[in-house]
């Protein structure tokens, strides 16, 4: 496992060189994410355009990946975000990742921009750059099949762009699979503008284990774990479109925009009711938990779509944000914005914008060509879905995200537009959980739950063993601002375990107390990669990325000002709908900065937000960026 | 009493980790393409489908092996190869119908299924039981349970419908 590679590969140039990984460099930051940070801020420079050709875009399997380790299947991906113009870094599962490494290869770091369409062919330690120009135009599912005929092998795992990416729109994801999209931050519009359809990988490499037996016994003891866990049960079979109803039931879905919190329809897009379309639950390499469907429209307009999907997010992003509550719709959907490559958060979120705008009267005819832009209507979903991902009429502002968008719609549609950083909120509704907001604002990569996401809310046991488990007073309940920084700040860097390692979110305090925690990880590390990281040096790893991601958006001009919920949900109360506590509430402004002082202070950062000079020195970060890879 | 590696196709959510294990257990390395199953994915359609060695009892590859390497072993109801015979020729490979039995590109020898002599690896660690150890005499009998669950409602369906004769009527 000590033979790990990273290859740099030049696509202006067609250069192409392989380098391993230090030890030491694997020992500060893991892998996957960690690895995409260090990369990010050593050979980006700041300012730059992140269409233009000196952007760099890495793509990383993590430490663990494709090993035995559980759900070791997860690739990130980032570069300079053209959505946000900040960090760029998202993260898929599939199998995209562990073929790469049994081709031989750890990470990639792609520069320069191909003159014509190009795909990168990997295979067993090779790498070639191949003509594309047959691919460009091609969605996500026909572009892995004709690569796949003309290798004549079947087993080959692609990663690609849609046209969403092809026509550089901000928020084009790159998928891999049916349905497994590095789909936040807008990579594949970044693969677009360097001209890079696609990434082929084949692979028939070794990765040694170091302890075979002893990981073979403690990876049947972790999945025994989870089998028994109720959550994971729960995912197992509803997977995660199972959190919509608690959801809706709450009022905590942004339901129209975020005009109201509860979908009147919401029962319609239940998991039970997605049942009846499916055919079984796909899992992600290595992956116990499989919570994802695989449907099939069996009648009706919609007879014989098919697809992996959709999780919850994508169920929020094309349902309720939307006011549709016809599953088929949302399956059509889902269909749709996989094979465009459109990330379907950012979708939902500037959709909604633009039919609050248009109901207002912000915007008219004349600016959506005639296309009435109406709640609930499944036919404006898929138009603006094609009209984004081609670039044409609305559909041409859109694509350009909240930012630019804001700017070309004019003052009055700025308050309506729900984002952070420039990036669109999610599908929830977290007016009435401060801790809840207060990471989606923080997170490092614009509005995202992934980062963070402290659910104290759905951990059950008392306020003693709660306390015990975060090793802090932790808030009594959910809508509690006290407490909330160190409660964030911890679940940023326990999140940041699984993408360094490559594993999946899944499995850790995301869903329950009793998942893996650093003892564990740190174990897993050792039986499998031979590797000696303790636990509190893999705490001390993921506060280094974490820190080094907030010196790559401070580099790039990001300040204290962008770490606060959209104006909105400052000002505007809930609708009386929901559970008593979902109520008429609103963040408010003065604990919020107290809680973000607190957050800061947790995280060894000054008032700005910037990390102090004896942060950096211990978590030796002070002499970055060094070039060392 | 003899048991057989079960697979139940329908369950299989295509995560791959009896590859893994297999490789891991008897190489000591993750790598799929020297394991003794493999998932084949139909990607395009949501469909996977687990594909090993399934001890075949009048097995082609015993048959062809012309320096008797390959043998049946009735004991744990498996075929065997010896590596001491093996010369290497993959006629095994060649007539397998199910593509069960491979060359390993790194050790240069035979490879297929050996139910890990009687303890399969990959059984323990999938989680949805698509792969199952179970006795060869029982190993069909949840399958006629389930296919059966279905008929009393038919019959009852049947006995229910009323009768037309005419002494009733």
């Amino acid at each position: 496992m000590k033979e790990q590679r990273i290859a740099y590969i030049d696509l202006s140039t067609r250069e192409i060189s392989k380098a391993p990984i230090p030890e030491r460099i694997r020992k500060t930051y893991l892998g996957g994410r960690g690895i995409d940070a260090y990369l990010l801020y050593n050979h980006i420079s700041p300012g730059i355009d992140p269409l233009g050709s000196e952007n760099v875009l890495v793509v990383s399997a993590g430490l663990l990946g494709g090993t035995l380790a559980p759900s070791s299947g997860r690739c990130n991906v980032g570069a300079k975000s053209p959505l946000t113009n900040l960090l760029g870094s998202t993260n898929m599962g599939g199998f995209f990742a562990p073929e790469l490494r049994f081709a031989g290869f750890d990470h990639l770091a792609i520069k320069g921009k191909a003159e014509k369409p190009v795909y990168l062919w990997i295979h067993d330690g090779d790498i070639e750059i191949r003509d594309a120009t047959h691919l460009w135009g091609k969605d996500t599912t026909e572009t892995p099949a004709i690569i796949r005929k003309e290798h004549q092998d079947e087993d080959i795992k692609v990663a690609s762009i849609g046209v969403a990416g092809e026509n550089l729109v901000r928020f084009a994801n790159i998928m891999t699979g049916l349905k497994n999209a590095a789909g936040r931050t807008g990579m594949g519009c970044v693969m677009g503008s360097k001209n890079l359809k696609a990434i082929a990988v084949r692979g028939t490499r070794d990765l040694p284990i170091a302890y075979p037996e002893e990981a073979l016994d403690y990876v049947a003891k972790i999945i025994q774990m989870i089998r028994d866990n109720f959550f994971l049960k729960v995912w197992s079979t509803l997977g995660t479109p199972s959190c919509h109803s608690d959801a809706n039931n709450l009022g905590r879905l942004r339901y129209r925009n975020l005009q109201r919190n509860q979908d009147p329809a919401g029962e319609n897009l239940y998991a039970e009711n997605l049942q009846k379309f499916t055919f079984g639950m796909a899992g992600c390499f290595g992956c116990p938990i499989h919570c994802r469907h695989r449907y099939v429209v069996p009648e009706g307009s919609d007879k014989g779509s098919y697809m992996e999907g959709p999780d919850w997010s994508t169920m929020g992003g094309l349902g309720p944000e939307l006011d549709i509550s016809r599953m088929e719709s949302v399956l059509v959907g889902n269909q749709l914005s996989s094979k465009y490559g459109l990330d379907s958060l950012e979708f939902g979120g500037i959709v909604s914008w633009a039919i609050e705008l248009y109901e207002k009267g912000i915007i008219d005819d004349r600016i959506t060509e005639g296309l009435k832009l109406e709640w609930g209507n499944e036919k404006v979903m898929y138009e603006m879905m094609r009209q984004i991902a081609m670039r044409e009429g609305l559909g041409n502002i859109l694509a350009e995200g909240p930012l630019r968008a804001i700017e070309k719609l004019g003052e009055e549609s700025r308050y309506y537009n729900v984002h952070v950083k420039g990036m669109s909120w999610l599908h929830t509704d977290d007016r009435a959980t401060p801790a809840m907001a207060l990471g989606v604002a923080t997170s490092t990569r614009g509005a995202d739950h992934m980062r963070s996401r402290p659910g104290t809310d759905s951990l059950m046991g008392s306020q003693e063993a709660r306390d015990k488990l975060f090793g802090f007073a932790v808030p009594p309940d959910f809508t509690c601002y006290e407490g909330a920084g160190k409660l964030v700040r911890y679940y940023e860097l326990m999140y940041a375990v699984p993408d360094a390692l490559g594993m999946c979110k899944f499995q850790t305090l995301f869903m329950s107390p009793s998942t893996l925690n650093y003892e564990d990880y740190s174990r897993l590390v050792r039986h499998v990669t031979g590797l000696d990281i303790s636990a509190s040096e893999m705490y001390e790893a993921v506060e280094r990325i974490y820190t080094l991601e907030r010196m790559f958006n401070i580099r790039e001009g990001a300040t204290r000002k962008d770490d606060y919920p959209p104006e909105r949900l400052m000002t505007e109360p809930t609708p009386a709908t929901g559970i008593h506590s979902f109520q008429r509430k609103v963040i408010n402004r003065e604990k919020y900065e107290q809680q973000l002082d607190e957050y800061y202070e947790a995280h060894g950062w000054d008032e700005k937000g910037v990390p102090k000079p004896e942060t950096l020195a211990r978590l030796g970060l002070d002499k970055e960026p060094s070039h060392l890879l | 009493m003899d048991r057989i590696l079960m697979v139940d196709y329908s369950k299989c959510t295509g995560c791959r980790l009896c590859e893994v294990v297999c490789s891991v257990k008897k190489n000591g390395a993750a790598n799929p393409a020297r394991a003794r199953i493999a998932v084949v994915k139909w990607e395009s359609v949501c469909v996977d489908t687990p594909m090993l060695c399934q001890q075949c009892q009048s097995a082609p590859c015993v048959a062809v092996c012309p320096v008797k390497a390959m043998t049946r072993d009735e004991g744990l109801g498996r075929v065997k190869v010896n590596d001491d015979l093996c010369i290497g020729c993959r006629f095994c490979v060649a007539v397998c119908p199910f593509g069960a039995v491979s060359l390993d590109h790194v050790s240069r020898r035979i490879i297929k299924c050996d139910l890990c002599d009687g303890d399969p690896t990959c059984v323990k660690f999938c989680e949805t039981k698509a792969l199952q150890y179970v006795d060869a005499t029982a190993a069909n009998t949840s399958k006629r349970r389930e296919a059966a669950e279905r008929l009393p409602e038919l019959i009852r369906g049947f006995v229910a419908k009323p009768k037309t004769s005419s002494h009733l009527s």
